[in-house]
Order: C-alpha cells, then sequence, then structure tokens
C-alpha cells in the first residue's frame, strides 16, 4: 500500500503521458481503422520541436514550453494531415498495411532525426517555475509531473467538449458510429477524416513536449511508448473517451507500482499477462461503441 | 502424343526447381563460397525458415505476427543454454561448474529452469516445443475472444517488448544484454573447425527444404483452404460451422515452432544470441523479409528473407544511415505498390512474357500451345 501511495505522482505522471499519446491513436484507430506506427516518431519530433525552440531558436527557458505546446501541435498535426492525404487515404480498409506502412514511415523518421539532431540525446531544461516540488507526508510531488497532469486532462476535457459540444465533432462522432450513414446525411467523410489525423497527431507533438519535462529526448523516444500507447488503445475500447482515460492512469499505476516493489522487467510481463486476462472477460476493450455496422 | 512431353516437363517443373536448388546449395556453393560467407548464408537460411512460418501464419492465416522475434529467441535460448552449459562442462579452468555470467551475478547453483538443458535432446526438444506451446497458449486465448487483426498484432508486439525488457532484467538468469554467448564446444566437438561449420549449413538447407515441404503441403491440404477462408472472412466460416479459433491456433503454433526451429540453428551458426537480435524492431524485420519476397508464397517469403539479410551484411556495414532510409521506403513501396512482393511480380512478369498479345492482335481460336514459355 505504501508503495502505491509514494508511487501515486510517478504514476499518474506516465498515465498522463500514456494518455495523450493514446487520445489521438484512439481515434485514428476507431474512426478509420487506421494503425499509425508513426505516431511514435510524432512525439519524438513534438520534443524535438521543443528543443529547435530552446537551443536553435533561442527562445527563454522562462516561457519556451509554452510557447512549444501549440507550436508542437500545429507542427505534427501538419505532418500527420500530409500523411494521411498523402499515403494513408489509400489504404482504408486494409487496418494491417497501414500498420507496415507507417512502420516504414516512422523508421524514416527516426533516422532523420538522428542524422538532424544527433544519435545522443539531448536535454531540453524545464523553466524554472517547475523544477521545484512540494512534499505531502511521504510523497514527493514535482510541479513537472503536476503539469504534466493537467496537460493531459485538460486535453481531454477539450476533446470531450469538442466531442460532445461542437458540430465537427459531433460529425465525428457520427463518423465512428456509422460511416455509411454519416455519408448519406451529408457529411463530409473525407473532411472529417483529414481534421482527426490532424487532431490526432497534434496530440502527439503535446505529449513529445510533455516528456521533455520527465528526461532526455533522443530518436527513439517515440518507440518507448508507441506500443504501451496501443495498450491502453486496446485495453480501453475503440473510439471513446471514458475507455482510454481510465485505461492509461490504470496502465500507467500498474508499471509504476510494480517497478516499486518487484524490479521493471517483470513489470512489462505481468502487464502483458494481465492484459491478456483482461481481454479474456471484455475481449472489445472496457468500454464500446455500440454500433450497428457490421464488422 | 507430342504435348505429352511439354505437359510433363511443365508438371515436374516446380519438383525438378526445387531438387536442383537443394543440390545446388548443398554441393556448389560450400565448394564457392569460402567458410565466412558460407557461415552468413547459413544465418541467412535461418532466417528463411521463420520467414516460413510467418507467411503461413499471415498470409495463409492473415495472423500479422509482429512477434515472431519471441519464438525465434526461445528457440534461440533453448538452444544457447545447453550449449553454454556444455561448453562451461568442458571448460578445464572453470570448477564452479556455473556459466560465467551466473558467477559474476553471484549464483552459487544452477537455476532449475536451466537443469534440463544439459541433455542435448531435451534442448533441441524445448526450442521446438516451447515456442510451439507459448503461441498455442496465447493465441487460444485471444483467437478464442475473437482478438483479431490489429489487436492481436499490437499483441504480439507488446510480448516483444516485455521479453526483451524481461531477459534484459534478469541478467543473473538469462545473460542480459550480452545473451549467451562464448560456446565453443557441441556433443564433444568444436563448433569453430570448418566441418562443423559446414554440417550445420547442411543441416539447415535440409531443415529449410523439409518445413517447406510441411508447410506447402499444409497449404494444399483442405486445412490451408480453411484458413484462406478464415482470413477472407472469419465470421462466414463460423456460419458455415468450422470453428476458427482451433485452425488459426494450430497454424499460429506451427508458424512459432518454425521461428523456433530457425532460432535454435541459428545461436551455433552465428554463435550468440542476445535480446538485441529478437526485440521488437528484429521482429518487424523479419515481417518485412516476407512482405518484400511475397507473403502469399512460401518459396518468395524464404528468398525474401535471405534477399533482405544479405542486403542488410552489405549495406549495413558501409552506410548505415542510407540503408535503413531504404529500408523504411521498402516498407512503403512494397505495400502501396506490391502487395505480394517479389513471388507476385516474378508471376506477373511471367504471365506478361507467356501470354499471347491480345492487345495488339486478336486472340487465337483454342490454340494455346503457341503461348508456351519462349
Amino acid at each position: 500500500m505504501d508503495a502505491l501511495i509514494t508511487q501515486l505522482p510517478v504514476g499518474l505522471a506516465i498515465g498522463a503521458v500514456l494518455l495523450l499519446a493514446a487520445l489521438g491513436l484512439n481515434f485514428t484507430f476507431g474512426q478509420m481503422g487506421v494503425i499509425n506506427m508513426a505516431h511514435g516518431e510524432f512525439i519524438m519530433i513534438g520534443a524535438y520541436t521543443a528543443y529547435v525552440l530552446h537551443a536553435w531558436i533561442g527562445v527563454n527557458p522562462a516561457y519556451s514550453l509554452i510557447v512549444a505546446l501549440p507550436v508542437a501541435f500545429a507542427v505534427t498535426g501538419t505532418l500527420g494531415w500530409l500523411l494521411e492525404l498523402g499515403l494513408i487515404r489509400h489504404f482504408y480498409g486494409r487496418p494491417l498495411d497501414t500498420l507496415l506502412l507507417t512502420f516504414g514511415i516512422g523508421m524514416i523518421l527516426q533516422q532523420a532525426a538522428r542524422d538532424t539532431f544527433g544519435a545522443p540525446n539531448v536535454d531540453v531544461p524545464a523553466p524554472p517555475w517547475l523544477t521545484e516540488g512540494i512534499t505531502l507526508g511521504d510523497i514527493r510531488i514535482h510541479y513537472a509531473r503536476l503539469f504534466i497532469l493537467t496537460l493531459a486532462l485538460t486535453a481531454v476535457a477539450a476533446i470531450a467538449y469538442y466531442l460532445n459540444r461542437s458540430r465537427q465533432g459531433r460529425q465525428m462522432r457520427a463518423v465512428i458510429h456509422n460511416r455509411d450513414l454519416a455519408a448519406v446525411t451529408g457529411i463530409n467523410t473525407r473532411r472529417v477524416d483529414a481534421t482527426t489525423f490532424f487532431i490526432g497527431s497534434g496530440l502527439a507533438g503535446i505529449a513529445g513536449v510533455a516528456l521533455t519535462l520527465t528526461g532526455p529526448t533522443g530518436p527513439t523516444l517515440g518507440t518507448n511508448y508507441i506500443v504501451d500507447a496501443f495498450l491502453v488503445v486496446v485495453i480501453g475500447g475503440l473510439g471513446q473517451l471514458r475507455g482510454t482515460v481510465i485505461a492509461a492512469f490504470a496502465l500507467g499505476m500498474l508499471n509504476a507500482t510494480v517497478e516499486a516493489w518487484t524490479d521493471a522487467s517483470l513489470a512489462k510481463l505481468i502487464a502483458f499477462t494481465a492484459i491478456v486476462a483482461l481481454l479474456q472477460a471484455r475481449p472489445q476493450g472496457l468500454f464500446t461503441v455500440k454500433t450497428r455496422a457490421l464488422t | 502424343m507430342t504435348t505429352t512431353a511439354p505437359a510433363l516437363l511443365t508438371r515436374l517443373r516446380g519438383p525438378l526447381t526445387f531438387l536442383a536448388l537443394i543440390a545446388a546449395a548443398l554441393l556448389l556453393l560450400p565448394l564457392l563460397l569460402e567458410p565466412f560467407r558460407l557461415n552468413l548464408f547459413a544465418q541467412y537460411l535461418c532466417y528463411a525458415i521463420v520467414a516460413l512460418g510467418i507467411s503461413l501464419a499471415w498470409g495463409r492465416g492473415g495472423m500479422l505476427t509482429l512477434g515472431h522475434g519471441v519464438f525465434f529467441g526461445l528457440g534461440a535460448y533453448a538452444m544457447g543454454m545447453h550449449l553454454t552449459l556444455a561448453s562451461t562442462a568442458a571448460d578445464p579452468l572453470n570448477t564452479t561448474g556455473l556459466p560465467q555470467f551466473m558467477v559474476w551475478s553471484g549464483l552459487t547453483e544452477l537455476p532449475w529452469f536451466w537443469k534440463p538443458f544439459t541433455h542435448p535432446a531435451t534442448a533441441i526438444a524445448a526450442a521446438v516445443l516451447v515456442p510451439g506451446a507459448a503461441a498455442a497458449l496465447l493465441g487460444w486465448s485471444v483467437f478464442r475472444q475473437r482478438v483479431r487483426g490489429a489487436y492481436f498484432a499490437i499483441l504480439n508486439q507488446a510480448l516483444a517488448a516485455a521479453f526483451v525488457i524481461f531477459l534484459i532484467g534478469q541478467q543473473h538468469l538469462t545473460g542480459g544484454t550480452n545473451g549467451l554467448t562464448n560456446f565453443p564446444v557441441f556433443a564433444g566437438h568444436s563448433l569453430y573447425s570448418p566441418t562443423a561449420q559446414t554440417t550445420l549449413y547442411t543441416i539447415t538447407v535440409l531443415t529449410l527444404a523439409a518445413i517447406y515441404l510441411l508447410f506447402r503441403h499444409v497449404n494444399n491440404s483442405r486445412y490451408g483452404k480453411l484458413l484462406i477462408a478464415i482470413r477472407d472472412a472469419e465470421d462466414r466460416v463460423r456460419y458455415l460451422g468450422y470453428n476458427p479459433t482451433w485452425a488459426k491456433t494450430l497454424a499460429y503454433a506451427l508458424s512459432a515452432m518454425a521461428a523456433g526451429i530457425g532460432g535454435a540453428l541459428f545461436v551455433p551458426i552465428m554463435g550468440i544470441i542476445s535480446p538485441s537480435l529478437i526485440g521488437v524492431i528484429p521482429s518487424i524485420m523479419m515481417v518485412l523479409a516476407v512482405a518484400i519476397g511475397g507473403r502469399y508464397s512460401l518459396a518468395g517469403a524464404a528468398t525474401g528473407a535471405v534477399l533482405i539479410n544479405a542486403a542488410e551484411t552489405t549495406f549495413a556495414e558501409t552506410f548505415a544511415s542510407g540503408w535503413i532510409y531504404l529500408q523504411g521506403a521498402l516498407f512503403v513501396l512494397v505495400i502501396a505498390l506490391a502487395p505480394h512482393g517479389l513471388a507476385g511480380l516474378t508471376r506477373q512478369a511471367a504471365t506478361a512474357l507467356t501470354r499471347p498479345r491480345t492487345r495488339t492482335t486478336p486472340p487465337a481460336p483454342q490454340d494455346t500451345t503457341t503461348g508456351s514459355p519462349a
């Protein structure tokens, strides 16, 4: 129990990053059936965007983080939009092929980062107002972790607002539920797909900026998170928010606590076994979108 | 009567090519290639065995296995554990009877799951059965719940990631990042001698041929047809009264066993097995090889594995960065333009060459013999 409490901030922070990474995946997967393996590289590009702003352009570290968030969102969002436009839209309905295709894109992006920034990790200094922390009893809470958590929750709130209140978001939900019916009612599904891809990839960029607060940035940054982010999607269930939020924090806490009382190497195997066991009870993930479409 | 001889030749062309290839591999290559090159080629053939398995699971059964490195690794580690123990026992300087890395990690006794591997027969059996059992267990538990497609691929990848982290973390049991290496002795013979390497090469060629024939038989059987049906419309197959769970589990387990055999042969040839050879990236490279060669064709998949690994050794050292770009581009190009891979391209080329030119001249009525290959 002690481990659970002391590891709470760590687990929540890991969960928050996974949540940011998985939000985008969930909607591109749920809506278009596309497995975007380059999503991890978008995270990496988001992190390098923060680095470029700080080290190349020389934005003051006190507020470079705040500047980096929208810039990274725009950069990776645009990349994702281009990827959808140029390549992925020709492969709708072939999920396994898009998986391999985007993995190839990911390899190219990763090597491009290695050639541009060098193989060694780089550091993006945290703004001074995030380097401190507070202590509550046994728990040490870094402001940086708190910031990541706030960021993730804000993103969830924004997405929830978008899905439920805005016209475009409702169109997106309609497409997730039944693409053909949505098209028949006059929704431009092509445009909805492109928008979803833009937002999903942009969120990866934000996750990347958040990751610069937790550690060094390197070309393989995204690869370390992408497998877990996909697992969040698998556990949470496709096309809705609730499951993704619960699954992200559950996986984050599981990783943090199991690491605390055994060691990291067993944590992953235990998590994997737990996930396969969970799929026995709920093969579609925790929550499912009820649809009458034939699968 | 005049068409009998060409017809017979057409029918025998496949088997004859197959025998010619094996004869060339067994008799010609050991003479032509220097021992170092022959050793490299034997490594590629091990990957070709894995590719046969992936072709069965992915091309036939539609199960994209992004974690075949795990099964390759299980086979490889089974063999590596035996080789480590055999070489430790043969080492006069080692008085503890424990592998070096265990001594350094402070172990005083051999862990229980290492003990059966002192005997070569158990090691070889484990190299086949452990991957098969692991795949059967995972396959059955997810296919039963109709978890398939991308979900299955992601689970496979997660397994590969978890397996590698486990191997690295449990250094005192598995040798950690360094893996298992430095085993000069197998069954009382030196592994480094040219004769031993040629023998290993011969065994690998024959195993590859045997697994090819077996999987070809599987593909042409009723069961192979059932797999195609499941790949293309699993629910319809279920409505017809078949149980797809068993069919898929069997194909997945067979595929994992092939990977295990490939791994077990790979270790004495390569002389090392380490986590970096079996993780997420190596696993996906095995799939890339099959995609390039042609996922629907066993021969294509095996050829793809040999080609991509040969290209890797040639290019990776001279211009590493360019090679990665090329690999990424190959992924995109093959999936986008040639989903049937090289096998599909050669078939297209063959039909284009042999087909009468219907576009310029009207088809010659009933005279099919003029279309024979030039």
